[in-house]
């Protein structure tokens, strides 16, 4: 499927393709590239970033998280990845810890409780990684609802410190999902809809 | 229908000619690109350096072109590393063919599609139609003209050719909803619904990608509404088709491409989700993922020393949203799955200058040079425009016709002479008949009797 008959023998796409762009013969450049300034981080103005985006952000201590998540989570059925630490759990609350569950059954679960690997301070972004607290990808994304815990310390100022920060993720090959405010879509005339596939409500806890 | 390939089948001015009778449509661009322009401008001017960040994209592009061998090669042992798999694919049949190919040993019938402008390229909604697999859009826009069978206008918004009352009256008759009010949210949570039963049962999901990284093989895709998660996530075999054009050299470059690309598209500081993944991750996510390389076309752009910058393009549709041409005629005039500025010289191009009504893009231009200037990776439009007239046929003739005036008009004896004689105003006549895409839109002033020398030797006589 992939090869083609010419001349002497079988040369396959890829070498016609490849054998094309050397033939372009482009004069090579090279870009310079700078190592990420780090900068003094504001999550003042973090937190209104994410805001703008309207994600709603709650500030506290590590010891008043589980309250704030009791509440916010309503005392309905609350999923977590398999090692989020319990610390942060309400104890009253209805919490199921990811062991592979299906679609189906995160489908019945109104929110996800996950921790992240970085919040970004200029466009209000939060990254998962698939670290420590953060679970597969389906957590954070069938339940109508995300509560996402940031720790400070997370926090950088700009988007090139974020991707540097996430260097060893990405050469170890873990998925990574930016996100920055509830899903949104604009499709219809430009007015902005919140909520389309992805978690309508998004709720980020800021622990100091 | 939805799909579109890049083949025009009518020259820019016909189209233009035809479209411009769409009132609603002109009415839709026009707010939207004006919209969008006020809100570009601000997510912009809050970054201090964006103009050293776009001379950094454009150089990264340079570069990552320069070297496209040895990128392409690294990403896809980096994608292989990870137990992903590389197909390469020299065009659009092949492509699908590919594609084909994958969802059938699969067994499915159906698939998902995340909305990329690449599968559109490779009229891959039809060719896998005719092999009985069918290819379920779920981006809200790309779903609204999939069930409408009508063409994507814009890249960013390709609905926005249609008003709220349309989209309600589709999808009551197409999904059988019955909807109490026009409102977007209610029509947003329509299509959820509807496609929430999708995701849940697919096997299959397609894609293309925004930028894939050769040092890691990482594969990112920017999106908006969590369908492209949802089909990253769910069905257990995920591809991805990608031009070859869009692999980056290293990590740290996504840090200036998720700067620029935003801001110039959506207009936000940040798209709300963007995934990023490296081949397979066990117990997170599909069991396979297929990425396909293509080239159909992009290698003759490359080939050309002053039209291969056009092979930077990040697809962001900024240049649209600025173009006073692209304002008036509207997406459907280019022909293409390609519209506006970046259309007017990537089809041509792509079709290596061989097809006559894309060659007739480059004329779908003033010049004026708006779109260079939002550009985030700096591409001289203008620059390759008038390029390309002069390549193509009936440039050949524009070019020839400006030479020929200017070397007469250097030598004013001959100049006089020819004014007189009235040879050289009807000659001229003739020669800019030949380039027609010139004069159809000017009028041809009247050779005068007396010319403007003879006039101001004699005025006071
Ligand atoms: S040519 Fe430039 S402005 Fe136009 S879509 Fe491509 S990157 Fe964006």
């Amino acid at each position: 499927m992939n090869h083609s008959e010419s001349g002497g023998g079988i040369v396959t796409s890829k070498q016609a393709i490849l054998e094309r762009v050397r033939a372009c013969s482009v004069p090579q450049v090279q870009a310079e590239r700078s190592p990420a300034e780090a900068m003094s981080v504001d999550i003042d103005r973090f937190c209104q970033m994410l805001t703008d985006y309207r994600a709603l952000v709650h500030r506290c201590h590590a010891h008043e998280a589980p309250s704030i998540i009791g509440r916010l989570s309503e005392s309905k059925r609350l999923v977590t990845p398999q090692d989020f630490p319990s610390e942060f759990i309400p104890e009253a609350a209805a919490v199921v810890r990811d062991a592979y569950l299906s679609t189906r059954e995160l489908d019945q679960i109104d929110t996800a409780l996950t921790l992240c690997a970085v919040g970004i301070e200029e466009t209000g972004t939060i990254v998962l990684d698939a670290g420590p607290g953060q679970g597969r990808r389906a957590i954070s994304l069938i339940p109508d609802h995300h509560i996402c815990i940031v720790r400070a310390d997370q926090v950088v100022h700009s988007v090139a410190e974020a991707v540097a920060k996430l260097n060893e993720s990405a050469r170890a090959g873990d998925p990574l999902t930016w996100i920055s405010g509830p899903s949104a879509t604009s499709d219809i005339e430009l007015v902005r809809v919140e909520g389309v596939h992805g978690p309508r409500k998004l709720e980020v806890i800021v622990v100091e | 229908m939805s799909g579109g390939g890049i083949r025009p089948q009518r020259s820019f001015s016909e189209a233009a000619r035809q479209e411009l009778k769409n009132r609603q449509l002109r009415d839709n661009l026009g707010f939207a690109t004006g919209t969008i322009r006020a809100k570009r401008l601000n997510a912009v001017s809050e970054v201090g350096d964006w103009e050293e960040v776009r001379t950094h994209g454009a150089a990264i592009k340079d570069e990552a072109l320069s070297h496209l061998e040895e990128n392409l090669i690294l990403l896809e042992s980096k994608v292989e590393e990870a137990g992903g798999r590389v197909h390469w694919a020299k065009d659009a049949d092949e492509a699908v063919e590919i594609i084909a190919g994958l969802i059938e040993e699969n067994g499915a019938k159906a698939c998902v599609k995340i909305k990329s402008i690449t599968t559109d390229e490779i009229e891959l909604n039809d060719g896998l139609a005719d092999r009985g697999i069918s290819a379920i859009e779920t981006d809200l826009a790309e779903l609204i003209c999939q069930l409408a069978d009508d063409s994507p206008s814009h890249i960013l918004v390709p609905a926005i050719h249609k008003n709220r009352s349309e989209i309600k009256a589709l999808f009551e008759e197409k999904l059988g909803e019955s909807l109490d009010t026009d409102d977007p949210a209610i029509l947003a949570e329509a299509a959820r619904r509807y496609l929430r039963g999708k995701f849940l049962t697919s096997g299959v999901a397609v894609s293309g990608a925004n930028f894939a990284v050769a040092e890691t093989g990482t594969v990112c895709i920017v999106e908006s509404e969590g369908n492209g998660r949802m089909c990253l996530t769910l069905p257990k075999v995920f591809i991805s088709v990608m031009g070859i054009e869009k692999v980056l050299p290293r990590w740290q470059d996504i840090a200036t491409f998720m700067t620029l690309l935003p801001r110039s598209s959506t207009a936000e500081r940040m798209n709300p989700y963007t995934s990023m993944w490296t081949g397979v991750t066990p117990g997170d996510g599909p069991e396979e993922f297929h990425l396909v390389l293509l080239d159909n076309g992009r290698t003759s752009v490359l080939a050309d020393p002053i039209g291969r910058q056009t092979l930077r393009c990040i697809r962001c549709s900024a240049c649209l949203n600025v173009c006073p041409v692209y304002e008036r005629v509207g997406g459907h005039a280019y022909g293409s799955v390609y519209p506006g500025p970046i259309g007017a010289i990537l089809t041509p191009q792509l079709l290596n200058l061989e097809h006559r009504q894309a060659n007739t893009l480059p004329y779908a231009s003033t010049l004026c040079g708006a779109c260079y200037e939002v550009c985030p990776v700096k591409i001289n439009i203008p620059e390759v425009l008038v390029h390309l007239r002069g390549k193509t046929e009936k440039g050949g003739a524009e070019q020839l016709t400006f030479s020929a005036v200017a070397k007469v008009m250097q030598r004013p004896k001959l100049f006089s002479q020819a004014i007189k004689k009235a040879k050289f105003g009807k000659r001229l006549a003739e020669l800019l008949h030949l380039s027609k895409g010139w004069t159809e839109s000017r009028d041809l002033p009247d050779i005068p009797d007396e010319s403007f020398r003879e006039w101001w030797r004699n005025r006071d006589k």
